[in-house]
Formats: C-alpha cells, sequence, structure tokens
C-alpha cells in the first residue's frame, strides 16, 4: 500500500494536485492511500517553502508546482 | 543520441516561436488602426475610435509581452528557489541580510499561497524577522506581471523606480520591524515547529527548465488575462472620454492628500497588476503624478488583502498591523517623493 500524502492549505493548486494524483493513482490501479494534510504545522514537518507539495512513502517528491501526469505515474511506479 | 535530437528539435521550436513572436508583434499597430479605421469605417477624429483603437492595439500587445517576458523571467527563476534563497540568508545579519532578502524577493518564484510555509521555514531556520519581512514585502510588490505591465504601458524609467521604490520599502521597512524586536508577536506554534532535512533540489536540465517556464506562463495566462483585458478596457475608456489634465485637481501633485488617499484606496481593493497598471497609466495621461500613481500601484500590488488573511496565521494582530502600517507609511513617503522630485 503506498501512503500518499497531498501538502498544502486548501489553496487552488492544492486541489488540482489532489485530483490529478487520484485520476494517476485510479489509472495506474495503485493500492494507495491518500492524505491531505493541511494543518500548518503538520505540513511543515516536511520542510517544504512552498505549496503544493507531494509526498509519496515518506519522501517530499515534488513541491512548489503541480507535477505532471507522467512524472507523478513515474513516481509511482518507480518503487 | 536520442536526448540529442530532441534538444535540437526544442531549440528549433524556440527559435520559430521567437520569430513568429516577433513578427506578431510588429504587425499589431498596422492591424488594429486597419481594423477600426478602414475595416470598420469608424471616423478618424471620434473618440470611440479611438478608445476602439487603444483597447485593440493594448490587450493583444501586452498578452504577447506577457507571454514573452514571462516565459523569459520564469526560465531564470528556475535558478532560484525559495529554498537557495533561505540557504543564502542564514547567518545574515539585519542590513545587508535585509538589501540581499529583498533582492531575492524579486528572482525567487513567490506565490502569496506560499507565504505561511515560507515564513515558518524562514523564521525557523534562523534567519531574522525583519530580514524575512523584507522578502515577504519585495516578493509580491516587485513581480513578473508588473514589470512587465510597467515596461509595456510605461516604458523602462518607470519600470525601473518602481522596483527601486519597491526595494527601498522592502529593505527599510524590514530593518525597521527588525529593530522593533517583536518576535514575541510572531504565533507560538511557529516557534515550535520542527523542522526536517529540507527536500532536495531538483536537477533540472534546459528541457525541464524551458518545460516549466512554459507552465507558468500558461498559470500566469490563465490568472491575468480577464484582468489585462477589464483594466485595458477602462484605461482605454478613460484615455477616449475623460477630458485631458481633468484628474490634475485631485490626484496631481498640488492636492497633498491624494497620496495617503490612493494607498488607504488601494491596500483593500482586490486586484492585481494586470487590472490596476492599465488604469493607472491612462489616470497618469490625464493629470494624475507620478508618485501619486506609483502609491497606488504599489498599495494594491504589494499589500493585499488575501495576503493579509493567509499571513495573519502566523501573525498575532498587534505585528499584523505593525507590518500592514510601516509597509504602508513607506509607500507614502515614497509616493511624496517621487511627486517633489523633478521627473517626469
Amino acid at each position: 500500500m503506498t501512503q500518499i500524502k497531498i501538502l498544502g492549505s486548501g489553496c487552488a493548486n492544492c486541489k488540482r494536485l489532489e485530483a490529478l494524483t487520484r485520476k494517476v493513482v485510479e489509472e495506474k490501479g495503485v493500492q494507495a492511500e491518500i492524505e491531505k494534510v493541511t494543518e500548518y504545522p503538520e505540513i511543515m514537518k516536511w520542510n517544504i517553502l512552498s505549496t503544493p507539495g507531494l509526498v509519496i512513502d515518506g519522501k517530499v517528491v515534488s513541491y512548489g508546482r503541480i507535477p505532471s501526469e507522467q512524472e507523478i505515474a513515474a513516481w509511482l511506479t518507480a518503487k | 543520441m536520442k536526448t540529442k535530437l530532441s534538444s535540437l528539435r526544442l531549440w528549433l521550436v524556440m527559435a520559430l516561436a521567437i520569430l513568429l513572436w516577433g513578427l506578431a508583434y510588429s504587425a499589431l499597430q498596422p492591424l488594429s488602426s486597419w481594423l477600426v479605421y478602414t475595416a470598420l469605417k469608424m471616423p478618424a477624429d471620434s473618440r470611440l475610435a479611438e478608445s476602439l483603437a487603444f483597447f485593440l492595439y493594448d490587450v493583444p500587445k501586452i498578452l504577447l509581452l506577457l507571454s514573452g517576458m514571462i516565459f523569459l523571467i520564469s526560465v531564470l527563476r528556475t535558478f532560484f528557489t525559495p529554498e537557495r534563497a533561505r540557504a543564502m540568508l542564514g547567518g545574515k545579519r539585519q542590513g545587508l541580510g535585509n538589501i540581499l532578502a529583498a533582492l531575492l524577493g524579486i528572482v525567487t518564484p513567490f506565490c502569496s499561497c506560499s507565504a505561511v510555509p515560507l515564513f515558518i521555514g524562514f523564521v525557523e531556520s534562523g534567519i531574522p524577522l525583519g530580514v524575512t519581512f523584507s522578502f515577504l514585502i519585495a516578493a509580491p510588490t516587485i513581480n513578473e506581471v508588473a514589470i512587465v505591465l510597467l515596461l509595456g504601458l510605461f516604458g523602462w524609467k518607470t519600470t525601473l523606480i518602481y522596483i527601486g521604490s519597491g526595494l527601498l520599502i522592502a529593505i527599510l521597512a524590514g530593518m525597521l520591524i527588525g529593530r522593533l524586536k517583536l518576535e514575541r508577536y510572531v504565533e507560538d506554534f511557529v516557534w515550535q515547529v520542527q523542522l526536517s532535512q529540507p527536500a532536495e533540489d531538483d536537477q533540472l536540465t534546459w528541457e525541464m527548465r524551458i518545460q516549466r517556464a512554459l507552465d507558468s506562463v500558461r498559470d500566469i495566462l490563465r490568472k491575468v488575462w480577464l484582468y489585462v483585458i477589464l483594466g485595458i478596457a477602462i484605461g482605454a475608456l478613460i484615455h477616449g472620454f475623460v477630458p485631458g489634465e481633468a484628474l490634475a485637481q485631485v490626484m496631481g501633485k498640488k492636492a497633498w492628500w491624494s497620496v495617503p488617499a490612493a494607498v488607504l484606496i488601494g491596500i483593500p481593493l482586490y486586484s492585481n497588476a494586470a487590472g490596476v497598471i492599465p488604469i493607472v497609466s491612462a489616470l497618469m495621461e490625464k493629470g494624475a503624478s507620478l508618485g501619486t500613481a506609483l502609491a497606488f500601484m504599489m498599495a494594491v500590488v504589494g499589500l493585499s488583502l488575501p495576503e493579509t488573511i493567509i499571513l495573519r496565521r502566523v501573525l498575532k494582530p498587534q505585528l499584523l498591523a505593525i507590518f500592514v502600517g510601516t509597509v504602508a507609511i513607506a509607500i507614502i513617503l515614497i509616493g511624496y517623493l517621487f511627486n517633489l522630485l523633478p521627473l517626469a
């Protein structure tokens, strides 16, 4: 089971990242649990300075931008 | 071998895009006049025709300028990240730190939606509060959209004056906030956050830089195109229908109260540089003075209500009020300065 966290306080880009991630997870048939992290103290534990952030299995894979579908798919299947 | 080829193709496509951009840009003026005066057969001396020609020329011009220049600025900005800015500012003292922070605030990509993580990440890693504020004031005030609009509608002189003033305000307000020792007015949870190791920097190839710059052009255009059209439409109406010098009495140099009034109106006004700069450009043509116009633009762009509300999460009301007050006063002083200086 892949653990995915979306870091962001609910800005428009955070919602777009969440939707995109869900889409890729579904398309690739990945077994994943997606959690939204919206509280700043929790977000800042990952030490990112710009949101949204994407964490896959305990590792920040991107922050401050919305990665492409291909990138997300590559991260999900790489492990 | 395969990557070499695709990168060659990328550069060819870029060259072609630049060529097309240049052709489109140079065709704008003749095309808009032809459309209004020849195709629509509007009389040359009518105010409506003048406004329409102005609008039909300025909208595509600004949109073209935005896409071209934001692309270049975005490529440049892939070399600067908030993480790198933080690393550079670590261990810097007041003064030099404020200057560096304001400069980094200009070149580092910044979105006011990320103001809170940035604030926490900066102060938690030991960057002084005043230095952090210098960054947080410069970043939204001197943004890429404002720079493009100023260049397109006012020329490079006013653009440099705007950038210089923004830097000065960010440096001075940050230094003052630093001197006042206001750390106790930062929300307590900020000091308790435990930062982990920062995430690794991406290693970017040129293809990735160009791809990201294209993404940011698309994002920014999607956000501002409506403001550009509305702003220029209002500007065009002012240009065509408000008599010359009509505003000299209320927004000119002699009306001393016009500067603070411009700032007070500007702070709560929710717009962005794309909407406000075309209107200000038309107002100046009708007699508003440079200092008053500058103060208004900076108040709208640099101090926004949404950002203030976001920052309330990490700043207690006292510090929030000092922050807004200090920046507002600094903008007012800059406005007076440029109204008094014998400039343009």
